[in-house]
């Protein structure tokens, strides 16, 4: 018990000195928080419960657009701030920029969770295969319709409000924009956690496991997948919102409703670490960032290739991640100690 | 004694398969009834119609005099009738403690209780159940890794758990090591008497369901064709012929 609690204080102390330990790559650590907060979150659809979904995409964008949009709209008309495609300078005042900032990323994560329950109510009572296509499907019409929207410029994106003036430099906001990224991260993580040891987590293995069983069993299973999709949604979404003022603009298919890029990545990282554990996704997402950048960074130009081949020896040689792995090597670690004698004993009814 | 679930005239086909034609039985309360015929008759198709698997065509389903055949599959597990599988199925990944605690009635069952925490006690229930149907020690086992045999008994231990008022048991005795099941039959009258719990039991092994059962239904080609006492169906004619084939 001690000895996790040291880790998790030594994890935490980490985090929060990371930006001084490596000031050059503060955006680099910032995105793979959020990297581990998308694969956290898929991983409470695909791995807890079984669900494999391509559209929890599709609350990053929606996250991603509505906190600009409010940061903007709250102070300035947003249709002209889009027209102009960023070259109109409103200049928000740092009191309004945080005040934006702060309101918009609630409705970021709100919103989608509104959206997640309703469209969750539609089709979570698909199956397996049908319910991931049918996802896959609302991600891609997600982007195509953010594109056809004027007020958020269309196919051609908006920007993100950019840092205000006279409160410091890049530095601060890199450092500003971290801190934040790693609350969410820290705040995700530790809710799931929670989340998991409640009959939330357990109904979701049920359902994983065996879903007609659990429905046999009287446990209302829709009304755990869309609790457990609203969830995601709500942190996909913040995760969104804070990634659209990091990077500063919002193009529909490549950063917002991104899902060749992060879309897929969620996935993969979870796989990557174990999907079905809490701590899979994390150490997934982290490795899945490492390589990834190595690849962006030596491969240049064969970067997809290295990561596909990644992929293949993944799913080969660790089926079940590096968590599922290192379950089966060490199952004692995970608290699963099984005498050898109750193992072999014979049923027995006398 | 007043019928605990009653099925009456139901019918229920699928396409030009006549799975159910015209079945209406009464189950009554605290007994054990037990329900045969050759594989194809309807007995699983029955099962399925009264636990709301699938709509039925005709006829109605009362529990409790509560018409259930309208309603949703948990909904009528929360009435207290539930069902364990000719399959078993039982959450693989899951230890059996965990297959236990998750099979518990929660006492508060709505949106805001999702998040709620599973009382301690449980596992001791869980514990006692499993000893009860003999996997005390299996306890920490996934329940995946159990044989056919001991997934029954657990799936079994589970459908305990939960607290039924009735119980549909699908072949409970299929797959098990002949030695053990004296050792069922003697648990399941336990459930019945003690527990007081109404049994509504699935068997081909004759001799099972003869020493269990107080009343015996005999299904064939998807039609009801003798009720009664054991020792009635072991000697009425239209069941042997169903088993054997007219001579």
């Amino acid at each position: 018990m001690n000895q996790k609690i040291i880790l998790y204080l030594c994890l935490l102390a980490f985090g929060i000195a990371a930006p001084f330990l490596f000031p050059a790559f503060k955006l680099q650590i910032s995105i793979m928080w959020i990297l581990v907060v998308l694969s956290l979150t898929w991983d409470v659809q695909g791995g807890q419960m079984g669900y494999n979904t391509f559209g929890n995409i599709m609350f990053f964008g929606l996250g991603m657009y509505i906190c600009s949009s409010f940061q903007i709209g709250l102070f300035f008309p947003l249709a002209e701030w889009t027209a102009s495609g960023g070259e109109k300078t409103f200049v928000h005042t740092p009191t309004q920029f945080f005040q934006g900032f702060f309101i918009g990323l609630i409705l970021a994560a709100i919103i989608p969770a509104i959206v997640a329950a309703i469209i969750g109510y539609g089709i979570l009572g698909l199956r397996g295969h049908y319910f991931a296509i049918c996802t896959l499907g609302l991600g891609i019409a997600a982007g195509e319709f953010a594109g056809g929207i004027e007020l958020v410029g269309a196919g051609q994106g908006m920007t993100s409000p950019p840092w205000p003036k006279g409160i410091g430099d890049t530095e601060l906001r890199s450092e500003f924009f971290y801190y934040i990224c790693f609350l969410l991260m820290v705040f995700t993580f530790l809710f799931l956690r929670w989340a998991y040891s409640t009959r939330f987590g357990l109904v979701l293995n049920a359902i994983r496991d065996n879903e007609d069983k659990a429905e046999a069993m009287g446990i209302n299973t829709m009304r755990y997948k869309i609790t457990g999709w609203v969830v995601s949604a709500f942190f996909v979404g913040m995760a969104g919102g804070l990634m659209g003022n990091m990077i500063g603009y919002i193009e529909p298919v490549e950063t917002a409703f991104a899902g060749r890029t992060f879309g897929v990545f969620m996935v993969l990282m979870a796989i990557l670490g174990g999907k079905g554990t809490l701590w899979g996704p994390v150490i997934g997402a982290i490795a899945f960032h490492i390589f990834k950048e190595g690849f962006w960074t030596f491969f240049l130009g064969w970067q997809y290739v290295a990561l596909g081949a990644l992929i293949v020896v993944v799913v080969i040689f660790f089926p079940e991640g590096i968590m599922g792995w290192l379950r089966e090597k060490y199952p004692e670690r995970f608290g699963e100690i099984i005498d050898e004698e109750d193992r072999k004993a014979q049923v027995e009814l006398k | 004694m007043r019928p605990v679930l009653s099925v009456e005239q139901v019918y229920k086909y699928f396409g030009g398969v006549r799975a159910n034609e015209n079945i209406s039985m009464q189950v009554e309360q605290g007994s054990i009834v037990g329900l045969i015929g050759p594989n194809g008759s309807g007995k699983t198709t029955l099962f399925n119609s009264i636990v709301g698997t699938h709509p039925i065509d005709k006829g109605s389903i009362k529990f409790e005099n509560k018409e259930v055949s309208t309603l949703p599959i948990p909904v009528i597990a929360k009435l207290g009738l539930l069902r364990t599988f000719q399959q078993t199925r039982i959450y693989g990944k899951l230890n059996c403690i965990d297959n236990m605690r998750i099979s518990a009635k929660p006492a508060k069952d709505n949106l805001f209780s999702v998040f709620s925490t599973i009382p301690v006690e449980l596992s001791d229930k869980a514990e006692n159940l499993l000893n009860f149907v003999g996997l005390y020690q299996k306890r920490k086992l996934r329940a995946g890794d159990l044989s056919f045999g001991q997934q029954k008994l657990l799936e079994l231990a589970m459908a305990l758990m939960n607290e039924p008022k009735m119980l549909l048991l699908d072949e409970p005795t299929a797959g098990i090591n002949p030695t053990l099941i004296n050792g069922i039959i003697d648990r399941l009258i336990k459930v019945n008497k003690e527990f007081g719990i109404t049994l509504l039991v699935i068997e081909h092994n004759m001799r099972v369901i003869m020493s269990l059962a107080q009343k015996i239904f005999c299904l064939a080609h998807g039609e009801l064709i003798a009720e009664g006492a054991p020792e009635k169906i072991k000697n009425d004619k239209r069941v042997i012929n169903a088993y054997l084939g007219a001579q």
